[in-house]
Parts: structure tokens; sequence; C-alpha cells
């Protein structure tokens, strides 16, 4: 084993960073009374400083490739979801701050478990070893767990972070085990090494075995059918911060490491998996859109939602084309910014205990709040997939990768079931604009809240318009 | 005035970005400003039509800028004969529709402009796109204004009509995608092909499609059209979106919304899959003389005059689809001229409905009556309007209807004249529920005593009017203006189907970079 050099320190910055303010916030935490804001700043400072680093590494020819023995990938594709990934934790804490403070629940914890959420992210988005994606996955996890029970107090949160949490825990044990076939059969975790050996292992029985668990894994973790049960009852009970962060973070970083890790077996154009993917992308658009159109609770239908917008990636990975990673990647983008947006109002209308989640409290706002109301319809529009929202791009890319790959039969059972979706995501707007409201209290909205919310209303205007500008970003890294 | 199209398209969101700053109290000013700026948009849009060659059949004022370089997508607009007149009654009837709802509109002023003028963007959007990527992005965008319009200003169902408007459209909109996404990758399988959306790229590879899998290209698009048009049997959110909608969306919504539909089949559903249409011309005319008739029938028994003239739409637009699937040069240019009559005396009817309903509050025929006497200068208007929509000789709507009947009676690609002659009594049945509805709406005596004191038109709703039937009038009495600008353009689609049908087109089998 090779001891490292600077350089894979310089190429690893990105999480190094980031753990070393999420440090200095834990220390805060501890030394300062009414810490909370201070370590706000930190992360806040933190999270900057990472992304500054992720785009150094972005395009730096001195850097290597690969760091510490081929088991983390540097530049280029890792450092593009390192920004998605850093974004996202730094708008979900800004939609937090105030939503914490009115639930008195403002404490330095919860940013520091952000915090170590995002290194797990990074960690997993730039993992090219099936160590390296395992020890992602459980720093994230964890951290998922802890943050989904943070409001202790209450049945609904603790029941999600239990949920949660055994039924992660299942999903762990899946992934683990397939490591090792997978191990038993190639004598290497390394995902570069195990290409190498293709095909005489490939068509080992216990090899494929090996990948339908690691499948069953990552299926889990971005909430696609049938190991989708968790998905409504932990982001219902969880903080509406929480679920924004886990429901585009924990996606997003989940579906970087999918992309990678299946680009291994896809590469042998077996039948079988592609067949097995599609099966998995039809089931989550059918189910989650169906279980969407009953819901009459915000964040559960987000929740339905989630398992379907699940469903339209894995048809990206099922089509085994660069053009479909590129859709996934984009889509990430779209769908975080989208969801990002609509918990982000969510947590600001929501009322004590969970209150006013419902669609009837959405009645009229489109009069009381007109900002606020226009920015819910856009992200509506936008998971509707309408254009000129970002959410239609995505989409385009990749039923266009379905069609390509022969795949045609699910592009078509993805517009039927965006059909669906249609009449949910328009009730939403229906509420809002076609009804009368039923109390006119005066609502207030907080600023920084507020304007991470028209920033994410900016951005799918935006890249649905001038997608090129992510588009261009990509060319390089797939 | 390179960049005429592009100006003329994005025109009216200049007038959205100055309502953005504008205080929504200040509900004259925002009037003006929508008024105003749908006005400079026909301005533009005059200069593309007396700029355009009606003799040149390429498409003009070309432009082109890379959009999305992956999948070869770009931003390209262009006109042709097919789509120049549809610009200008585009342009034309907005002003006219939000002029037309000055007072009748007291509610989230600022808003309902700014919808409006979204709503111009897509449809001219819709007309001038040359990528079916860029066609598609206005294609569905432009439901979003269309469904704030009917589900805030609209009626009693609002809600219900608005999203079954939204949810039938994008039915038939999403499985185009579909269409349009394989037609790209099919360019891409051609000797050194790439994934394209360039129509005019298409336009020379599509028609060499095999025939099992052109049909469900053209099945994709058809029936994404078919809902638009809309076409027996796929009509039904027609009634219910226009009886509905506010004046002025309903005046959009028949006047240029519809138009989308057939446009479509003419630019798209024909040259691209020609062989595909041979084989459904059959089913599509059948539907559309059901469609005449039907339409026309059911109109007859209504009691509301907004369902009425709703009802007389379908049947209207069977008329265009027919003169479309007749494939001759008459019946296409009936079709593109009817499209326009249509557009302008539907949207005049639905205009001098609300005239009425803002004063009375109420559309059922038998409560009106003797109306002549009360209100002349409305009633003289009316009557105008509903002999154009009859297709009386001299005013505009017999010059299409003639057209299409004369192409579709001598039409090879129809086969018979059974079509035409069942059509030509939808001609006479129109004329017995139009009839039929003014005689019960205008003469006779006063029956209800409210409407003895019914106000007669004001100079301001005059003033919307006369446009119409100035147009009205002109079309019927000198048609060629208009037929001129779309003849080459017309001659051309028949011509390409024509040598398709003998099999003397040579679809190239490689594409062009």
């Amino acid at each position: 084993m090779d001891s490292f050099s600077t350089s894979e320190l310089l190429a690893t910055s990105p999480i190094l960073m980031l753990s070393l303010f999420s440090l200095i916030a834990m220390l805060a935490n501890a030394l300062l009374k009414n810490s909370a804001k201070a370590v706000f700043g930190v992360s806040v400072v933190g999270i900057i400083a990472s992304v500054i680093c992720s785009i150094y590494t972005f395009d730096e020819p001195s850097l290597p490739q690969t760091a510490f023995s081929d088991m983390l990938l540097i530049g280029g594709y890792a450092s593009f979801f390192s920004v998605l990934f850093l974004m996202i934790a730094l708008f979900s804490i800004c939609i937090a701050k105030p939503y914490l403070e009115k639930e008195q629940y403002h404490f330095g914890e919860y940013y520091v478990l952000i915090l170590i959420a995002t290194i797990g992210m990074l960690v997993l988005g730039s993992a090219a070893d099936l160590i390296s994606i395992f020890l992602g996955i459980e720093i994230m996890s964890v951290s998922f767990y802890v943050l989904a029970g943070y409001y202790r107090s209450k049945n609904s949160s603790s029941e999600s972070a239990l949920k949660y949490f055994l039924l992660g825990a299942f999903a762990t044990g899946f992934l683990l085990y397939g490591i090792a076939l997978i191990y038993g059969t190639t004598g290497t975790t390394n995902l570069l090494r195990i290409v190498t050996m293709y095909p005489q292992v490939f068509f080992d029985p216990l090899h494929l075995i090996g990948w339908g668990l690691i499948l069953i894994g990552f299926a889990f973790k971005v909430a696609a059918v049938p190991f989708h049960m968790w998905v409504p009852d932990v982001y219902e009970g969880a903080p509406t911060s929480v679920t924004a962060f886990m429901s585009t973070g924990g996606k997003a970083a989940a579906f970087a490491s999918f992309i990678i890790t299946f680009s291994v077996p896809m590469s042998m154009h077996d039948e079988r998996l592609t067949m097995v993917l599609a099966v998995l992308a039809a089931g989550s658009m059918i189910i989650g859109n169906w279980f969407g159109l009953s819901q009459t609770n915000l964040k559960r239908m987000l929740a339905y939602s989630s398992i379907a917008h699940a469903g339209y990636m894995i048809i990206g990975i099922a089509s085994g084309l660069p053009l479909g990673q590129q859709g996934i990647a984009f889509y990430l983008v779209a769908y975080a910014l989208t969801n990002l947006g609509a918990f982000g109002i969510i947590s600001m209308l929501e009322g004590e205990n969970g209150s006013n989640v419902n669609y009837e409290y959405y009645a009229g706002l489109g009069k009381r709040k007109p900002g606020l109301a226009a920015l819910l319809a856009m992200f509506m529009f936008s998971l509707t997939g309408i254009p000129p929202f970002a959410g239609f791009i995505g989409k385009y890319y990749l039923f266009a990768s379905a069609v390509q790959s022969k795949l045609t039969w699910l592009a078509i059972l993805g517009v039927i079931t965006s059909l669906f979706s249609t009449y949910y995501y328009l009730r939403v707007i229906v509420f809002m604009y076609f009804r009368e409201a039923m109390d006119n209290t005066e609502i207030v909205l907080p600023r920084l809240a507020f304007v991470t919310v028209i920033l994410c209303g900016i951005g799918i205007v935006l890249f649905g318009v001038f997608p090129s500008l992510i588009f261009d970003l990509m060319k390089s890294i797939f | 005035m390179n960049n005429i199209l592009t100006y003329t398209l994005f025109s009216p969101l200049v007038g959205i970005l100055l309502l953005l700053f504008i205080n929504k109290e200040k509900q004259s000013l925002i009037k003006y400003i929508g008024a105003g700026t749908s006005i400079v948009t026909f301005v533009l849009s005059l200069f593309v039509y007396f700029g355009f060659d009606a003799a040149n059949t390429q498409m003009q004022f070309v432009e082109q800028y890379p959009w999305i370089t992956g999948l070869d997508i770009s931003y390209f607009v262009g006109v042709d004969g097919l789509s120049i007149l549809l610009i200008v009654l585009t342009t034309f009837l907005t002003p006219i529709a939000l002029i037309a709802s000055w007072d009748s509109i007291k509610d989230r002023i600022k808003e309902y402009v700014s919808f409006m003028l979204l709503l111009e963007v897509g449809m001219l959007g819709v007309f001038l796109s040359i990528d079916l990527f860029l066609f598609y992005v206005f294609w569905e965008a432009m439901l979003i204004p269309m469904y704030f319009i009917i589900g805030i200003w609209g009626g009693k169902e609002r809600i219900y009509a608005a999203v079954k408007f939204f949810i039938y459209t994008m039915a038939g909109s999403l499985l185009m995608l579909i269409a349009i996404l394989w037609l790209g990758y099919y360019a891409s399988t051609l000797p050194g092909g790439y994934f394209t959306t360039n129509l005019l790229k298409l336009y020379a590879i599509a028609p060499s499609i095999p025939m099992g899998i052109q049909v469900w290209m053209f099945l994709a698009f058809t029936l994404s059209f078919a809902i638009k048009v809309p076409l027996f049997p796929l009509h039904t959110w027609l009634p219910d979106a226009h009886v509905q909608a506010p004046t002025a969306g309903s005046v959009i919504l028949a006047g240029v919304l519809l138009k989308m539909g057939t446009y479509g089949l003419l630019r798209f559903c024909l040259p691209l899959f020609p062989l595909a249409s041979f084989q459904f011309t059959p089913l599509l005319a059948t539907l559309s003389v059901i469609g005449i008739v039907y339409g026309a029938l059911v109109a007859m028994v209504q009691t509301d005059v907004k369902k009425l003239v709703a009802y007389s739409s379908v049947s209207h637009l069977g008329f265009v689809v027919l003169g479309i699937f007749s494939m001759t040069e008459e019946g296409v240019q009936g079709a593109v001229i009817q499209m326009i009559n249509h557009g302008l005396s539907t949207g005049a009817l639905f205009l001098l409905v609300g005239m009425i309903y803002d004063r009375r509050h109420t559309r059922e025929i038998s409560q009106f009556g003797g109306l002549a006497k009360v209100m002349p200068v409305f009633s003289t208007l009316f009557m105008i309007v509903t002999f154009s929509s009859i297709g009386l000789p001299g005013l505009n709507g017999f010059v299409g209807e003639f057209l299409i009947l004369l192409g579709s009676f001598n039409s090879l690609f129809l086969g018979s004249y059974v079509y035409a002659a069942i059509a030509a009594t939808g001609v006479i049945f129109s004329a017995v529920y139009m009839l039929w509805m003014c005689q019960r709406v205008f003469f006779g005596k006063i029956t209800h005593e409210e409407n003895r004191s019914l106000l007669d038109l004001t100079k301001h709703e005059i003033a919307v009017m006369l446009p119409i039937i100035l147009f009205i009038v002109w079309i019927g009495v000198y048609p060629s203006t208009f037929l001129k600008s779309s003849a080459a353009s017309t001659k051309q689609v028949v011509t390409q189907m024509q040598n398709a049908k003998s099999g003397n087109l040579t679809p190239a089998s490689v594409i062009v970079k």
C-alpha cells in the first residue's frame, strides 16, 4: 500500500474541508452558549469553502484521476455532484434555520448532522470502490436516521426515525452481502478492476446475485418500488426541513453512486439486468403516481412523487447510455431545486405540530401570498414536466434515452404515468388559485427561507430555458 | 429586420416585464400596457406579413441558433404560407380580446393581462417553430396560461373545465412527445445520422420510415392534434372549456388554439408521414364528416347561446379537417382560409355573446326575444357575423366552405363524393341552428321585461367589433388578398402528397448536416 501524497489531499479537499468544518461546528456547539447561530454560520462557511474546493478540482490537470488506491474518483463527475450536494445542503439549512426557530427546536446539532450527512454524500458521489460506497452510504444514512427523529418529543418524528432506521439497516445488510459476493467472485471490491475481469466472471451466478443484492440496497436508498414502503411515513414524520434535505440530497447521492456502480454490470449489455431495472422503473412510476393521486397531505404527496421520480431516473440507468446518465444528472439538479423549493414553502407555512400541510390550507394562497403561490405553482409544473421548466428537459433526456435503447414501452409508460401525476400536481394549483381562502390570518415569511425558495424558482426557469448551462459541463464527464 | 420573428414572438414578454414593476392597484395603466403591448406585437407581425414573399415556398425570415447542441436542438423559427395568416390572426385577435375584456374582468387584472400576453407568446411560438422540440415546448407551455384563464376568471364549473382542458390536451401531447423522440432517434440510425428534431431535416427523411412504424408515429401526432381541433369523438373538453372560460378566453380558444390542431395536421402529419396519411384518410375524413353533422345537430338543441357557438366550432373545424385530408389544392386552400374565417366569425360570436352576458348575466336563449328592437346595433352586428358563420355568399365563411366542398368532391384521395355530400348537409344545418337561435333571440315580441331596459353597444364595444367585421367582409368579397399568400405553400404540400401517392417521392436516406 502506497502512502498517500499531497496531490491526493488536494484532490479530496472538498471532503476534507467539509470534515474540518464539521469538527469546528461540533466544537463551537459544545463550547459556546446559545451556539445555534454560530454553528449555522460555521456551516455556511464550511459549505462554501468546500464548494470552492470542488470547483477547483473539477478540471485541474495536475490532480490524479483517483485517490487513495482508487478508492475515490477525482474531479469531473465527483466534483459536479459534490457541488450539487453542497448546494442542496446550503439551501436546506437556509430553509431550516427559520423553520427550526419557529418550532423552537433550533440547536447546533442539527447543522452538525447535516454537515456529516453531506460528507457521506461527497464520499458516495466520488466512490469508485464498493467499500467507499458502503462508507458513504452509512455516514449519510446514520445522520439521516438521527435527523428524522430530530423532534425528539414528537411521536411522529420518532416513529419516522425508527422506521427509517430499521428498514435502512436491513437494506444496508443486503448491500453488504452483495458486496461480499462480488468480492468472493472477483477478489476485488474496486469497480475499475471488476470490469477487467469481464466477461468471464460476469456469468457466475453468485456474481449476478451479488449485483442483485447491491441493486436492492440502491433501490431502497433512491426509494424505488418495491423498496419504497418507508418513504411516505418517513417523509411525513420527519421535520420538513429534514425531508427537504433527505428527499433531494439523499436521492441525488444515491443516484450519483448508482450510475457509477451500475455502469459496471451494464457494460455487459445483459438483457436480464436491463429488464430488472426497467421493471423497477416501471413499478416506481406506476405505484408512485397512482398513490400520489389520493393524497391530501402535501408532504405525503411529495413523498409519493419522490417514488415516481426515482422511477423516471432509473430509466436513465436502464438505458445504459451516456444520454440517460446525463439525463439523470440534469434531472437531479432540477428535482433538487424543485423539491427544496416546494418543501421550503411547506416549511414556511407549516403551523404547530405539523398542521397546515393539507391541501385545504393552501386554498386561496394565490391571493394571500401571490409570490409564494406563483413559486409553488412553478414547482408543480416543473414536477409535472411542463416546459419551460427544468423538469421537462430532464424528462425529455430520460425518455429520449429510453427510446434510443429500444425501451420505447418504458417511455410510453413514463408519459402515461406523468399524465396521472398531472392531476395531483394540478390539485395544488387548483387549491391555491381557484378556491377561496378559509382563514385570512397574516402569513409572515422569513426572509432567509423566502430568498432561498426564490433562488430555486430562478434555477428551474434558468435551467429550463438554458439547459446547456449544465449539459456543457457534463460533456467532459460522461 | 433580421430578427423580426424573434421580436414578434417575444414582444409580449416585454409587456409582462413592465407589468412586474407596476402596482396592481393601477388598473387602467395595466390594461393600457396589455393592449399597447399586443398592438405593438400586431404591428411587428404586419412587417412580417408585408415582407412575406408569397411566391416562395421556402421558410422565410428564418432564424436559427443552437440551443441544446447534444441533441441537435436549436431555436429555429420561420414562416411560410401555411403559418403566415395564422400568425397575423393571433396577433390580431389578442389585442381585440384584451380590449373586449376591458370592463368585464375586474379581479386580478395584472395576472389576467400577463396570462393573456403569455398565451400569445405560446401561440405564436407554436406557429413559428420549425424545430419539433421548440414546437413542443410552446405547445405545452401554452397550456399554463390558458389553464389559469379558465380556472380563475371562468364561470361556475371553471375548475372542472380547466382541469379537464389541461389533462385532455396533455394526454395527446405526451404521446406526441414519444413520437418526436422516436423521430429523432430514427434520424440517428441512418448512415452518418445523429439525433435531431430539426423539422426541415426530418421532412427529408421521415417519409422513408417503414410503414409499420410510420402508422404509429402518425397516430401519435394525429391524436394530439385531433384532441386540440377537436375532432369527433375527442371533442368533449371543448364545450366545458368554452362555456366556463371568460369571453376573452373563449375568443382566443376558438379563434387561435383550435387552429393549432389543424395547423399541426397540415404542418407535421401530412408531410412527415404521407404513406400513413393515405391509409388513415378514410378514417379521418369519416370522423370529420361525423363531426360536421354531429356538431351541428347538437348545436341545434342547445339552450345556451355560448354552448351553441361552442358546438358549432366542432362542426366548422370538421370542415377544416376534411379539407386538409382531401389533399387537393382547393381543399387545403379552403382549409387554410377556413381556419382564419372560423377564428374571425366564432371569435366575433363569442365577443357578442360576452357583451350580452355582461348586461343580462344569462346566456339562455329563452331569456331573450325581441332584442332587435332594444339593441339594433348589437342585433345587426350579430346577424352579420351569423351570416358569415353559416357561409352566406359575400361573407368570408362561404369562401372557405365552398373551396373545401369543391376540393373534397373532386378528391382522388378521399375516393368518394359521399364525404362532400354529407358535409354539405352541415352547411344547411348550420343555417338552421344559427338562424333559429337568432330568431328566438332577436325577433318576435319582448317576452322578458328586463330586456326592455338593455343598453345598446357602447362605442368601445363597437370599436372592438368593427375590425373583425371589416375582415369578414373583405375575405368574403375579395378573398384573393389572403388566398394568394398561402397558395404556393399549399400547392407544394399537395404536390408532395401526389408524388408520394404515385411513388415518385424519393425520401433521402442520408441526413444532411
